[in-house]
């Protein structure tokens, strides 16, 4: 006898409360992290040392300015993945676990924000 | 929390008595680079932000990054970088079921070690020398 409402039953979670999205999530960041791994070292690279007016005259190549974007997005998500797993493995006081989780979504968000604001403004030079 | 009412109670056995081997540590490097990878976000938000900033602000950053201390931690975030991304394709490779045999666990480490050092210097040789 099943003893789950039909929600339940058809969500699948269980007591745990999350299904396979995390561990999916961390595959499919880390797959598409690949080619936007070796496109921010490529980018790097050729832009080392360079001033202020290159990396804007950059950016107004759409795709550059979209794999940059890409690459931050991706990174944050996949990094607040991980570390959440980090502090779920360490961090065992419930106050402090649950501050700590709060605290990675935010900078990770803000970390995105950030990034996507200053590529945009680059971008389209506001 | 553990329940400290019977300490002297027995525990299963832990980490120290394994012997310590590659894959041990190659597993927690790839947890160690992770997070070190996490904290350079923001080196690389800031130079980016920088960069759509002004200026003299941007070109702060650029010393500070061009500097030896600042050359330092690049250099460690480059190798954090590719040992995390190399690591990570290991990861994918047994997501799909294979190389869970010793032999190829052990080839495995090796080659993600030996290939984060040489794409590392690669990229540093192109870094330093071309500039």
């Amino acid at each position: 006898m099943l003893k789950k409402t039909p929600l339940g039953q058809v969500l699948g979670l269980g007591s745990a409360k999350a299904g396979t999205e995390h561990w999916w999530h961390q595959r499919v960041t880390a797959i598409a992290g690949i080619p936007l791994v070796i496109f921010l070292v490529i980018y790097l690279l050729v832009h080392r040392g360079a001033s202020r007016a290159e990396i804007t005259e950059s950016m107004h190549n759409p795709i550059v300015a979209i794999l940059m974007g890409l690459t931050i997005a991706n990174l944050a998500w996949h990094m607040r993945l991980g570390l959440q797993v980090v502090i779920e493995d360490y961090v065992h006081t419930y106050q402090t676990k649950y501050a700590l989780l709060l605290l990675n979504t935010f900078f990770a968000v803000v970390m995105a924000v950030a990034a996507l604001y200053a590529i945009l403004k680059m971008s389209i030079g506001l | 929390m553990a329940d400290t009412r019977n300490a002297g109670r027995p525990l299963s056995p832990h980490l120290q008595v394994y012997e310590k081997s590659l894959t041990m540590t190659l597993s927690i490097v790839h947890r160690i680079t992770g997070v070190a990878l996490y904290a350079g976000t923001l080196l690389l938000v800031w130079w980016l932000t920088a960069a759509a900033i002004s200026e003299p602000y941007f070109d702060m950053v650029q010393s500070v990054f061009g500097s030896w201390p600042g050359k330092l931690v690049l250099f460690g975030f480059t190798w954090a970088l590719i040992h995390h991304t190399l690591g990570g394709i290991r990861h994918l490779v047994w997501d799909t079921g294979r190389g869970f045999d010793l032999r190829h666990v052990e080839m495995g480490a090796r080659l993600t070690l030996a290939g984060s050092i040489i794409l590392t210097a690669v990229v540093w040789a192109i870094a330093l020398g071309v500039s």
